[in-house]
């Protein structure tokens, strides 16, 4: 794989060879986490926004800035429960979804803030057991607009965000969590690729900026049973698609749980000449719109994924909790991890 | 490996056979597609992309490339619109645009992976990496022409070498992935009788086989139809050099094309000998390849494989028959022994015409009709039909002198003119030839007909139908002025309105209002007024005017309802969204001459390559690209003909001398001064010569692109740099009206009209090359310009010549100005009419800019306070500025002037 260039040439050197040798565990979920503390409207907002002329009770990513403690406190767990990845919690920190809670200006700070608690929680674990290097992927949400579907059933050529407006978002995100010091980035729960494209395109150009570059990791979701992404496209056509951002990882998180994953992520191991990678939702939401699925089911599953081949990167996405993580740690350990097909090996330019 | 995706992927491996690339939704390749998309209803070309993807198109090559479409605009909104179509969206599109923004503004819009089309190395190396780099960032594949600064490359070698250079460009420096690269190398026409040619068709093959088998992963794609291009109009050869070329090329590696699939004959159904032939010519097997090829495509024209021969059987059938054959095909060869065969068969010559005659003439208007036969054939008919009438005429007058027995009785009387102040009469004549066809009686008044002159003799002549035509905007307003003259002196014929400027929501909104006690009609062209006619002078004329009634009604409510929704910036927002140059370190090119120049007893054989056919062909309602539309499916047999017989009478027109031509240019100190362009005597600056005054776009953008007016391209004032402008009149119209005269006589309206439209051409193609000596000696800001006719018609040379009247400047007074500067009534011989029509017609103006990013543009709809501000600025009244500018206002001026 062609990364010879990036912020910290060593880190990512030693996440390649790492990935050769054994199969990755990223953590579980930040935000149903956070949902368990039952932060009040005064917590969210901290002194900082105590004035602050709306509720941002629910923006989870403000508390890298007013509950940084409880952030760091998660990332820890999930290294403690043997992560080899953890993701920063910025899922909703660009200007666009911040724009729900007037919070656009603040934007950068909550995806520097965000990298540096995550690194710093990642740090620590390193230094623990040098033997296991850490890593941080900082977290790059989808944005709650959609540059190829309409939000007007009448006028389906309308658009509520353009190619342009994203490219800037995405591309004013990345940066922060670069400066931040995160390892890598992570294109996540992508349910349109449109949205994706101009995250890669600004990635790409940042990359071009700062003369280096860090491994980017792709991730889509499935949400319904078609088997295609809400924008319409199978998992084959995803790739296609984004591959000219030649990821170090692709693959589905989120969604429908694992079970419902398997196909699909089959689908993208067979097409797909880079590394694989699948951190499902634990099972569906029950009647309390609850994630119930337990560890040891969740880690058969996964364990499963493993041993058929399929997988290079595992981990958990909603209602996952280190206890999810540390199951999933020990049913994929000693596994090898998926081989690059062979016949997609002459592929990778 | 290709992959690329819409919802779906497509791969393209080296087992996959040829992949044909859908061309219907390409404007430049469509003549339906492109009407659809001008005239805004996507729902109908959203059909054309459906429909192409349902009978197995694998990709669908979009492209948006017409002059007078904002091309951005119309990429985003139907790319946008395919997005909500998952039948359509679910394979690749190949974005297709001779402009970089209009591929990136398509690039935007697609999720899937994509295939741009195309870029080259044409203007060199920097940007040629610059704009690969981002397609690779965009995600898509990318056709690469194999074009250098140097030109298109037309040997092996020369094709070999770019398109290597252009492999390790992309591959090495930008990092594209060998597999998303498709090289075309171009394919050029042969046998044109040029040696220099005849090895083209294997330059390509070879360059082919050698970029398949040294430049790994590529692919190798063209378009076809240029192979063949000497044999236009004779499509059995054209299909079979398609098909012997792509199975010499596919066979080497050719993977993909842009190719009429329906029109492909299967290389083994090819007759023998043609098919040797033809291999000879494409593999250039011997030097007498291309005579050989010719000495039997003769015979393959027309029906497949078979001989044409001339078929003399109809001459066999009773007289009636033969005349209706001749009516039907346009022979005037038989027409006169018939017609005097027929005259002993029937007791009086009158029955001629009624009975034989117009039988054949209603097979010609049944045909016409159901769109079987096409304008010029029907002219052509009617011209037959003149030469039997005109033969039975003494015998008429004979036998009213021996038995006073009167003519015959018409199916109805219409009333034609070209209202006051315009001059332009093509349309009309062709409307009235078509009428007389359908045996009504037309009295046309000509051009430049007064309401008085037109009511009078509507009066004296008791007739059934009024038409009135115009060109030109100011026209309009006269035809407001006719209908309410009419309501005035108590009229309630019908008014029909046709010409190039009017439309159905005009008619409806601003003509109909005027009349009350008759109804207006708006009729679109010949093929419709003859209906229209038909059922007013018939049983059905009541249900057809209610018909009219309501529609106009629903129609003004609809106009009315829609106005507010078209948002417009202010003109203070539309200017500083202006068209801002970067005027820093810009030196002016200087004029060879400041003041003007005249050109007398102009040589018009020199235009003959500058002249643009396509519209030719639309004055003969035949719409569609030159010359493709000599060979297309519906109109080719009757485009055909018409073109052979242009070129015969142009032949006469410049040996025999029957027109004179005459122009006047200048150029003049300018600077911009807000929206006014500035002219000065001298080149001191110091005395203020005269001011053009443009006028702004105030369309709300949803994208980047700028609120453009015509000062934008000339140097503001305070950058203090030295600028100038030009202006030119020029006329190809003297002795027009003498000719004209000559074929009235003969009652030879084919002739007329044909006549008509070629001198209207010459004017253009006049203006076109005036343009050019502009450009290269009298301007000289491009001394060493070379451009094909196609590039000349594409527009794609430095600077504009904008008319005022025409969407970059709407304003028809502008004129005047122009025509003071270059004292065009004296030095050319053109004439201003009180509409600002010039006389004679074939006569063309207009501004030159010479700043090579000038363009043109359509000012589009404007707002009150811009037409305010134009008027103070013009040191006119409000109601005068909104009566010129009537037709781009977007708001209901306070006083409505009905002109009385």
């Amino acid at each position: 794989m062609a990364f010879e260039n990036f912020i910290k040439p060593d880190r990512t050197q030693e996440l390649l060879q790492l990935a050769k040798n054994r199969i990755l565990v990223m953590d579980g979920a930040m935000g149903t986490m956070l949902q368990d503390y039952k932060f009040t409207e005064e917590q969210f907002r901290g002194d900082r926004f105590a004035r602050w002329n709306q509720d941002i009770k629910g923006n989870n990513d403000i508390l890298n800035l007013t509950q940084p403690d409880t952030v760091k406190e998660i990332h820890a767990a999930f290294f403690d429960a043997g992560a080899d990845i953890i993701e920063t919690n910025t899922f909703s920190s660009t200007t666009i979804a911040q724009a729900d809670y007037a919070m656009e200006s603040i934007a950068f700070e909550l995806n520097y803030q965000g990298a540096r608690i995550a690194s710093e929680a990642a740090r620590k674990a390193t230094d623990r057991d040098p033997s296991r290097p850490r890593f941080v992927a900082g977290a790059i949400g989808p944005t709650n607009r959609s540059a190829s579907i309409s939000p007007d059933v009448n006028n389906p050529g309308f658009r509520n965000v353009t190619f342009d407006d994203l490219r800037t978002a995405y591309g004013d995100a990345a940066r922060a969590l670069l400066l931040g010091g995160v390892d890598l980035l992570l294109v996540e729960t992508i349910f349109d690729t449109l949205n994706a494209k101009a995250a890669v395109f600004a990635i790409d150009e940042l990359f071009e900026e700062l003369g280096t570059k860090v491994p980017v990791m792709i991730s889509g979701t499935i949400t319904d049973r078609s088997g295609r992404t809400l924008s319409g496209q199978t998992p084959t056509a995803f790739w296609y698609s984004v591959s000219h951002a030649d990821p170090f990882s692709i693959g589905l998180n989120c969604a429908l749980g694992a079970e419902e994953m398997r196909a699909h992520i089959d689908e993208i191991s067979t097409v797909a000449p880079t590394l694989v990678c699948a951190y499902p939702n634990a099972g569906l939401p029950n009647e309390f719109g609850e994630y119930d699925e337990s560890p040891a089911h969740m880690a058969g599953m996964l364990g499963e994924f493993a041993r058929s081949g399929l997988v290079n990167v595992v981990g958990g996405c909603c209602g996952t909790t280190p206890a999810h993580i540390k199951e999933i740690v020990d049913a994929v350990s000693g596994v090898k991890p998926r081989v690059i097909p062979s016949r997609l090996q002459g592929l990778v330019a | 490996m290709m992959q690329l995706s819409g919802l779906e992927p497509f791969t393209i491996t080296s087992d996959t056979n040829f992949v044909n690339v859908g061309e219907r939704t390409n404007v430049t390749g469509s003549a339906k597609f492109r009407k659809l998309i001008t005239n805004g209803d996507y729902d109908a070309a959203l059909s054309v992309a459906r429909e192409q993807v349902e009978n197995g198109a694998q990709i669908i090559d979009v492209n948006m490339d017409e002059g007078l479409l904002d091309s951005e605009e119309a990429m985003v909104t139907f790319l946008n619109l395919i997005a909500a179509e998952p039948d359509i969206a679910r394979v690749p599109v190949m974005v297709d645009s001779s402009k970089w923004t209009v591929i990136e503004a398509g690039l935007k819009c697609l999720q899937g992976k994509a295939i741009v089309n195309s870029i080259s190395m044409k203007e060199g190396k920097e940007a040629f990496i610059a704009v690969a780099k981002k397609v690779r960032r965009y995600g898509a594949a990318v056709v690469v022409m194999a074009f250098d600064e140097d030109g298109q490359a037309d040997t092996a070698q020369r094709k070999i070498d770019i398109c290597k250079m252009s492999y390790d460009i992309l591959v090495n420096e930008v990092g594209f992935d060998p597999s998303d690269i498709i090289f075309d190398p171009n394919v050029f026409a042969v046998a044109t009788g040029i040696e220099e040619h005849n090895n083209y068709g294997v330059d390509f093959i070879e360059a082919c086989a050698w970029i398949r088998k040294n430049l790994k992963g590529a692919h190798v794609s063209g378009g076809i139809s240029n192979l063949s291009f000497s044999f236009r109009g004779n499509n059995l050869v054209r299909e079979a050099m398609h098909s012997v070329f792509l199975y010499h090329a596919i066979k080497v590696g050719m993977d993909m094309g842009i190719v009429n699939a329906g029109q492909l004959v299967l290389y083994d159904d090819i007759d023998a000998e043609l098919r040797e032939r033809i291999e000879d010519v494409i593999l250039n097997r011997r030097d007498d390849g291309t005579d050989r090829l010719l000495e039997i495509a003769e015979r393959f024209r027309g029906e497949k494989g078979k001989p044409r021969i001339v078929d003399l059987k109809w001459r066999e059938l009773p007289v009636a028959k033969r005349l209706e054959h001749s009516l039907v095909h346009g022979i005037n060869k038989f027409v006169v022994e018939d017609t005097e065969e027929a005259r002993q068969n029937f007791d009086r010559p009158l029955h001629v015409i009624e009975g034989p005659l117009m039988d054949g003439m209603n097979v010609v208007g049944d045909l016409f009709g159901d769109g079987k036969m096409f304008l010029p054939q029907v002219v052509k008919s009617a011209r037959v039909m003149k030469q039997a009438v005109n033969y039975l005429m003494p015998f008429m007058d004979a036998e009213k002198a021996e038995l006073g027995i009167e003519g015959s009785s018409s199916n109805g009387k219409i009333l034609m003119a070209t209202v006051k102040g315009d001059v332009h009469d093509i349309g009309k004549n062709i409307v009235g030839v078509v009428l007389q066809c359908n045996n009504f009686e037309v009295i046309d008044l000509g051009v430049m007909v007064p309401s008085s002159e037109i009511l009078r003799r509507a009066r004296e002549e008791n007739v059934d139908v009024i038409g009135l035509s115009g060109l030109i905007t100011p026209s309009l307003d006269e035809m407001c002025h006719v209908a309410a003259e009419m309501e005035r002196e108590g009229f309630d014929l019908p008014l029909l309105i046709g010409g190039a400027t009017t439309s159905r929501i005009h008619t409806a909104v601003k003509i109909d209002p005027n009349y009350h006690k008759g109804q207006t009609i708006y009729v679109t062209d010949a093929s419709r007024a003859v209906g229209v006619v038909t059922k007013l002078v018939g049983d059905a004329r009541d249900d057809l005017l209610a018909e009219v009634k309501v529609d106009y009604i629903q129609a003004a409510e609809q106009h009315a309802r829609s106005r507010g929704k078209k948002q417009r910036l202010s003109i203070e927002d539309a200017r500083s969204n202006g068209f801002k140059i970067d005027w820093q370190g810009y030196e002016a090119p200087r004029p060879s001459f400041l003041g003007t120049k005249t050109f007398v007893d102009y040589d018009l054989s020199s235009l003959k390559d500058y002249i643009d056919w396509a519209p030719f062909f639309s004055t003969w309602e035949m719409k569609g690209q030159f010359p493709a539309i000599l060979e297309d499916d519906v109109y080719g047999e009757a485009a055909r003909p018409l073109y052979a017989d242009a070129l015969e009478m142009l032949e006469k027109i410049f040996n025999e001398k029957w027109l004179t031509a005459s122009a006047v240019i200048g150029f003049w100190p300018a600077a911009a001064v807000g929206d006014d362009i500035r002219l000065y005597t001298d080149e001191t600056r110091t005395v203020e010569l005269a001011t053009f005054h443009s006028l702004r776009q105030q369309i709300a953008r949803k994208t980047v692109r700028k609120n453009v007016a015509m000062s934008d391209f000339i140097a503001p004032l305070e950058t203090g740099i030295n600028d100038y402008v030009g202006g030119f009149a020029v006329t190809s119209g003297k002795g027009e009206e003498d000719i004209i005269a000559g074929f009235e006589k003969d009652g030879d309206d084919y002739s007329k009209i044909l006549f008509q439209s070629l001198a209207d051409r010459l004017a253009e193609a006049m203006a076109e090359q005036m343009h050019e000596r502009v450009r290269r000696e009298f301007w000289g800001y491009a001394p060493d310009e070379i451009l094909s006719r196609a590039d000349l018609i594409g527009e794609s040379y430095q600077g504009i010549r904008p008319a005022p009247g025409y969407p970059s400047q709407p304003d028809h007074t502008e004129k005047r100005t122009l025509f003071d500067l270059l004292d065009a009534e004296e030095q050319a011989g053109i004439q201003l009419t009180e509409s600002f029509a010039m006389w004679p017609a074939s006569a063309v103006s207009g501004m030159y800019f010479s700043h090579p990013e000038s363009h043109y543009f359509g000012v589009g709809k404007i707002e009150r306070d811009q037409v305010e501000d134009y008027a103070s600025r013009k040191g006119i009244t409000l109601v005068e500025a909104e009566r010129w500018l009537a037709p781009i206002l977007n708001y209901e001026p306070r006083s409505r002037t009905v002109a009385a």
